[in-house]
């Protein structure tokens, strides 16, 4: 009875019932968009992006421009150039986003130096805040969900195909590029929605760690998609009530519960791998470089 | 079809030269494919055929000259409808695909804006998967499958789009004997069914002993004909830039490396043992 009480206590403050609302569905959302960033190996990407948009949300924030017009354009024009330079074959992908992630966001670090007045604000933008979430800030999140659940249930054949196999998938009329571009979209528009909640430097742990752990448990796409989205919301949920009675910040909660989440499901698998084949690890796949990096720094 | 073409040919390059990032891999390409035709690709590795199967397909640059699918110019713009089955090594196996999801696949844009299957993809897919005799597999991952029944998942995506025209990338490399004898034999089965078939392999005798005819090639056209034509000690120096042996005995052709006499040398230090 006491801890149900105490369970009530947060709800009684309108930013805490908007903080948890807007966290379940970038939660929802990350676990969502997480499944192709990661079965398409662009963690990295997510990572990149997330930095990438933060330098545009700096240089929107000193022009006076509206910080999701300012983001939105950086991120999409960012990610448009990371699809363009990383078609060049003398540069791999990982150096591409590299230069222009990181050149982005040490844009906004220098702009951020020479303006020391908005550094509060963008300590909660590095790390995530649940305070200040507007009735705005909710519809804006709940809009990229709806548009991000449209494309994926009407483009989910050819997404899956293009995610799977991108050599075949455009010799058999699937538009690559068309696609490409409208998932860059997509993904700019999770990174940008759920910048509030997550904190730029913790957003691409959110998009890695609930399709992992899904990939986890399952070898079936749809299944995948549908657990991690899932994985995503309750987390972001239970991890909102962790900001709030532990007084941590709300990016932090949510991406040490996800990687708790983790660590007890591969330890789950691994045991019981080794039961079922005599080895550690069989029938679950190796992490990229990129994933571990986003799960463990 | 071919009415669509004067000529009668599937496929047409002349003067071709095709690549990547502006750099030719394969020059001055005069080749014609009639439908119907069975036609093998063989020559070294980097020497040019994936890149030419690629030009086909619409996914490498033509540089030069003309490159016609059933009559029309193919381009990275203009695709034609043809299956293509890629080498195996460029999938990732651990996607969590089942095989009925990668079958389907080869419909995924004639098959309406649901994200669900169509029953009559479903039947299709059904029948082809029983054809191949694959279909207990149909709800395994497909990891869990043996190389030969990987192959043929491949095959059946192809096959689901009801292609004139089929394009296999070294087919039967990785598997065994008896896998790579019943790929070849199934893509016999397809050809006389009426399937234009152009594969690429490494297998020159499996080339000989299946295919009426053979391109060698090596960055452009070093040889074109059958293979008991056109595998002569001459063509292969040209094609792969060492010495093999052909022995043509009882209507077969079959190709060897140059033997290095190796036994000569052993013999001189141990006699050789014998297990069994």
């Amino acid at each position: 009875m006491i801890l149900l009480v105490d369970l009530q206590e947060p709800f009684q403050f309108e930013f805490f019932r908007h903080a948890l609302l807007a966290a379940t569905m970038v939660g929802a959302l990350t676990g969502l968009v997480g499944v192709f960033v990661v079965l398409r190996r662009m963690s990295y990407i997510g990572h990149g992006m997330s930095h990438s948009i933060f330098g545009g949300a700096v240089v929107g924030y000193v022009a006076g421009i509206n910080f999701y017009v300012a983001a939105g354009i950086w991120g999409f024009l960012s990610a448009l150039l990371i699809n363009q330079t990383t078609r060049k074959r003398q540069i791999g992908a990982d150096a591409a986003i590299g230069i222009i992630t990181t050149a982005s966001f040490a844009l906004g670090v220098a702009l951020i130096s020479r303006a020391s007045s908005v550094t509060r604000n963008f300590d909660a933008a590095l790390f995530g805040n649940l305070l200040g979430v507007s009735t705005g800030d909710i519809w804006v999140i709940a809009g990229v969900l709806a548009f991000t659940l449209f494309v994926v249930f009407f483009l989910y054949k050819q997404i899956l195909f293009l995610t799977f196999d991108s050599e075949v998938a455009p010799v058999y009329g699937v538009p690559a590029g068309w696609v490409d571009t409208v998932f860059s979209l997509v993904l700019a528009a999770t990174i940008i929605a759920s910048i509030r909640i997550m904190g730029v430097t913790l957003i691409a742990a959110s998009l890695v760690i609930p399709p992992v752990i899904a990939r986890l448990v399952t070898d079936r796409f749809a299944v995948m998609l549908v657990l991690s989205s899932l994985l995503g919301a309750v987390i972001a949920f239970t991890g909102m009530f962790i900001s709030y009675y532990f007084d941590v910040a709300s990016g932090a909660s949510i991406v040490l519960l996800a990687a708790a989440i983790f660590a007890l499901v591969i330890g789950y698998v691994t045991v019981r791998n080794w039961i079922r084949f005599g080895r550690p690890v069989a029938g679950t796949r190796k992490l990229t470089s990129a994933e571990s990096q986003a799960l463990f720094d | 079809m071919a009415e669509r073409d004067n000529q009668g040919y599937i496929v047409r390059m002349a003067g071709l030269s095709a690549g990547y990032d502006g750099r030719p891999v394969v020059s001055d390409v005069d080749m014609a494919i009639r439908p119907g035709e069975f036609v093998g690709i063989v020559g070294p590795s980097g020497s040019g055929k994936t890149t030419l199967m690629k030009v086909i397909l619409g996914s490498v640059a033509v540089y030069d000259g003309t490159a016609e699918v059933e009559g029309r110019p193919v381009s990275l713009r203009h695709r034609p409808s043809v299956g293509y089955v890629p080498q195996l090594e460029t999938i990732d196996w651990n996607f969590p695909v089942s095989v009925e999801e990668v079958v389907l696949m080869g419909r995924s844009m004639r098959s309406g804006f649901w994200p669900w299957p169509r029953r009559e993809d479903k039947i299709e897919m059904m029948r082809l998967l029983d054809r191949l005799g694959i279909a207990q597999f149909r709800r395994q991952h497909i990891r869990n499958l043996s190389g030969g029944q990987q192959q043929r998942v491949f095959l059946a995506r192809a096959l689901i789009r009801n292609p004139r025209l089929l394009i296999l990338d070294e087919p039967t490399s990785g598997v065994d004997i008896k896998t790579r004898d019943d790929i070849l034999h199934l893509l016999v089965e397809l050809h006389r069914e009426g399937v234009t078939v152009i594969l690429s392999t490494h297998e020159l005798n499996a080339v000989a002993a299946h295919l009426p005819r053979v391109i060698c090639i090596n960055r452009g056209i070093v040889a074109d004909g059958r293979p008991s034509e056109i595998f002569t000690t001459e063509v292969l120096r040209q094609t792969y830039g060492g010495d093999m042996v052909v022995v043509k005995q009882g209507g077969m052709t079959l190709v060897a490396d140059s033997p290095h006499f190796f036994d000569d040398a052993h013999s001189h230090d141990e006699p050789p043992k014998v297990l069994a």
